[in-house]
């Protein structure tokens, strides 16, 4: 082994360890540790749809945060004398029916959109974890308890139930978080009370029980982490499904406010025959907007499912 | 708090019954021993003699059994009455466990060096994460692990069966507990790994000077490590008493049974003799003495009075039998002992 090792000063070194360590993998030691979610990101590399998803998500998060310095217009900013203008040099993607330039909210938009899809799906999942852990654990009256108020909420339409919601409470950007998170938690807590049914049952948490955990503990410790790879993937797909809701929550008037701009509401102007006809740039840009980002999500949803679950990746 | 004249441990008459369909299973009936400071107790017995039951029954953790009779003191405190969160700071600080399958008894997705961390940190909540750290990694070199810093950061797939047991090992006795409780330590490992397990275990118990329960059906290993032997036969306790003692001069019919079921090395032995018959069912547990079915003594007495626990021998090491006739086996020790 000496002789491979040259003094550190020769430029050989790196290449002499390299030697080194092909030779210990080739004598069976192990040289590098792979953690459960090392190999996942790895899974998920290999996905190239997903890996697009992800990137273009990025490039709509970029786009997003840095509005002000990429739109050269305001996007509150109302000029009635330019309503309904086609593309120009002056204004990209034109002019809507206030005069207010599109290219310019169709970023703006973005910030709401992804705030709101995001934040409702992390409401949402912390609220389904909590539930569902609480009653795979405890069992009992407090499992039934909390499923069956699961099983209602499910029932209902969620639509209905938000579209009153925001009547009753007001149409806001907290209000609409709130009421897709109220309807969406079933989804994430049924998955982690599953979880918790299979790991209470393991012996290592009975173990961490002689052990002196309290139940709060065993949460934190075995099943949430348990349960980390499968929330993140029903909490990505949530996020698209919140897109959604808001998209047409926004369309319909009940969610995000003018003058603000979100993808919904800009194509709350597109109701008429004539503007869908022949004026595609109103609604067109942000249509394609929630279809693309919905659409990338869902990618990502799946990547990060088949990299969390092999099991699952086999089905085609 | 401690109260000296007191052994640390002492099961008194419990009775531990499971509801089933069938009927009121009596898992343990009326079980009574005591473990003092730093000694070694085996407890005994086929499977369903109650002998897991009376461990978990000590932690407060028998899952869906009800205790409807006697106490367990631990140091005085009786374990049944104290309320969860003392039972809690108890359990895994002053009584730890060892348990039979290392494999599953760790979280496979959780570095084994985490998993020590934590049960330090969980009982003492001041302690950093550094100072955790090392002292995972020192109980990892006590417990004979090599290369314990990288083996810190491995998961349990990336540990054989002697290894694991050794982390097990290490995370049990990482709070300094006064007590350990090993549940078939060594039923789930190949025999040569057996050995040093064992040996393992008489480690550990000089380092933590902490008394054991041993809970095993392997008479073999009580020989080896256990100071006095509990032999536990549906629900009770049939005999205890010094090792040596209980072995070369048994005193009741199952201890007999049992010791001639086994093969040995030390003298030649034709046939092995398995006892008759079968564990009785715990839902109806025969009249008298539970034993009398499968006894080879058995008269009209057993069938109706249920013997109780009673001094036998002369006397100097305190030997325990529930056996009417226990004087007829000291008449005819060439029959066991030869």
């Amino acid at each position: 082994m000496s002789d491979l090792r040259p003094s550190l000063d020769t430029p050989d070194v790196a290449a002499a360890e390299e030697v080194v360590a092909a030779e210990a993998t080739a004598t069976g030691v192990r040289t590098q540790r792979r953690s459960p979610a090392a190999m996942a990101v790895r899974r998920f590399k290999r996905n190239k749809v997903a890996v697009a998803g992800g990137v273009f998500l990025l490039i709509i998060l970029v786009l997003a945060l840095f509005a002000p310095l990429i739109a050269q217009q305001s996007p509150t900013a109302v000029d009635l004398g330019q309503i309904r203008r086609p593309p120009s040099g002056e204004h990209w993607l034109g002019t809507d029916a206030s005069g207010r330039d599109v290219f310019a909210r169709l970023l703006y938009a973005a910030r709401v959109s992804l705030l709101v899809g995001v934040f409702a799906a992390l409401v949402s999942v912390l609220l389904g974890t909590v539930i569902g852990a609480v009653a795979g654990l405890f069992g009992g009256w407090v499992d039934t308890l909390l499923m069956r108020t699961a099983d209602m909420v499910l029932s209902f339409p969620p639509i209905v139930v938000i579209i009153v919601l925001a009547g009753l409470l007001g149409p806001s950007i907290p209000i609409l978080i709130i009421a897709i998170a109220a309807t969406t938690w079933p989804t994430p807590a049924r998955l982690v009370r599953g979880v918790t049914l299979t790991v209470r049952e393991r012996e290592y948490l009975h173990a961490a029980r002689v052990a002196g955990a309290s139940r709060g503990w065993l949460l934190r410790k075995h099943i949430v982490p348990a349960a980390m790879g499968q929330i993140v993937v029903v909490g990505t797909l949530l996020v698209a499904q919140a897109i959604l809701a808001e998209a047409v929550l926004s369309f319909l008037g009940l969610g995000v406010q003018p003058p603000q701009a979100s993808w919904g509401n800009m194509l709350n102007d597109a109701q008429s025959l004539t503007v869908i006809q022949s004026m595609p740039w109103l609604w067109l840009p942000p249509g394609l907007a929630i279809a693309a980002t919905v659409l990338a999500v869902n990618f990502v949803g799946d990547g990060l499912r088949d990299a969390v679950d092999p099991r699952q990746s086999g089905r085609s | 708090m401690d109260d000296n004249t007191e052994p640390l441990l002492v099961i008194d008459d419990l009775a531990v019954e499971f509801r089933t369909d069938e009927g009121v299973v009596k898992a343990v009936d009326g079980a009574a021993f005591t473990i003092d400071r730093g000694e070694i107790v085996g407890v005994v017995g086929e499977s369903g003699s109650g002998k897991s039951v009376t461990a978990m029954s000590i932690l407060g953790l028998v899952k869906s059994g009800r205790r409807v009779r006697g106490a367990i003191r631990f140091r005085g405190r009786d374990l049944g009455t104290l309320p969860a969160k003392e039972l809690r700071s108890i359990r895994g600080a002053e009584i730890a466990m060892i348990f039979q399958d290392p494999m599953t008894a760790l979280n496979p997705v959780v570095t084994i060096g985490r998993q020590i961390v934590e049960a330090l940190r969980l009982h003492d909540k001041r302690l950093s994460k550094a100072a955790a750290r090392d002292r995972a990694i020192e109980l990892l070199a006590l417990v004979g692990m090599p290369d314990a810093a990288a083996r810190f950061k491995q998961f349990p797939h990336e540990f054989s069966g002697g290894m694991r047991q050794r982390a097990m090992i290490a995370m049990a006795i990482a709070n300094g507990p006064s007590l350990l409780i090993a549940d078939e330590p060594t039923t789930a490992l190949d025999v040569t790994i057996q050995a040093q397990v064992l040996d393992l275990l008489k480690v550990a118990q000089q380092e933590t000077q902490a008394a054991t329960l041993l809970i095993t059906h392997d008479l073999g290993v009580v020989a080896e490590l256990a100071d006095r032997v509990v032999v536990m036969y549906a629900g009770r306790v049939v005999e205890q008493g010094d090792v040596t003692t209980v072995f070369t001069a048994p005193r009741h019919p199952y201890t007999v049974g049992l010791l001639e079921s086994l093969p040995r090395l030390d003298r030649d032995v034709d046939e092995l003799h398995p006892i008759p018959g079968s564990p009785p069912s715990l839902l109806a547990p025969p009249p008298g003495c539970p034993f009398h079915p499968r006894c080879p003594l058995a008269r009209d007495r057993c069938r109706t009075e249920r013997p109780e626990l009673r001094v036998v021998g002369n006397g100097t090491a305190v030997h325990r039998t529930a056996c009417h006739f226990a004087e007829e086996l000291a008449a005819v020790p060439t029959e066991v002992t030869r």
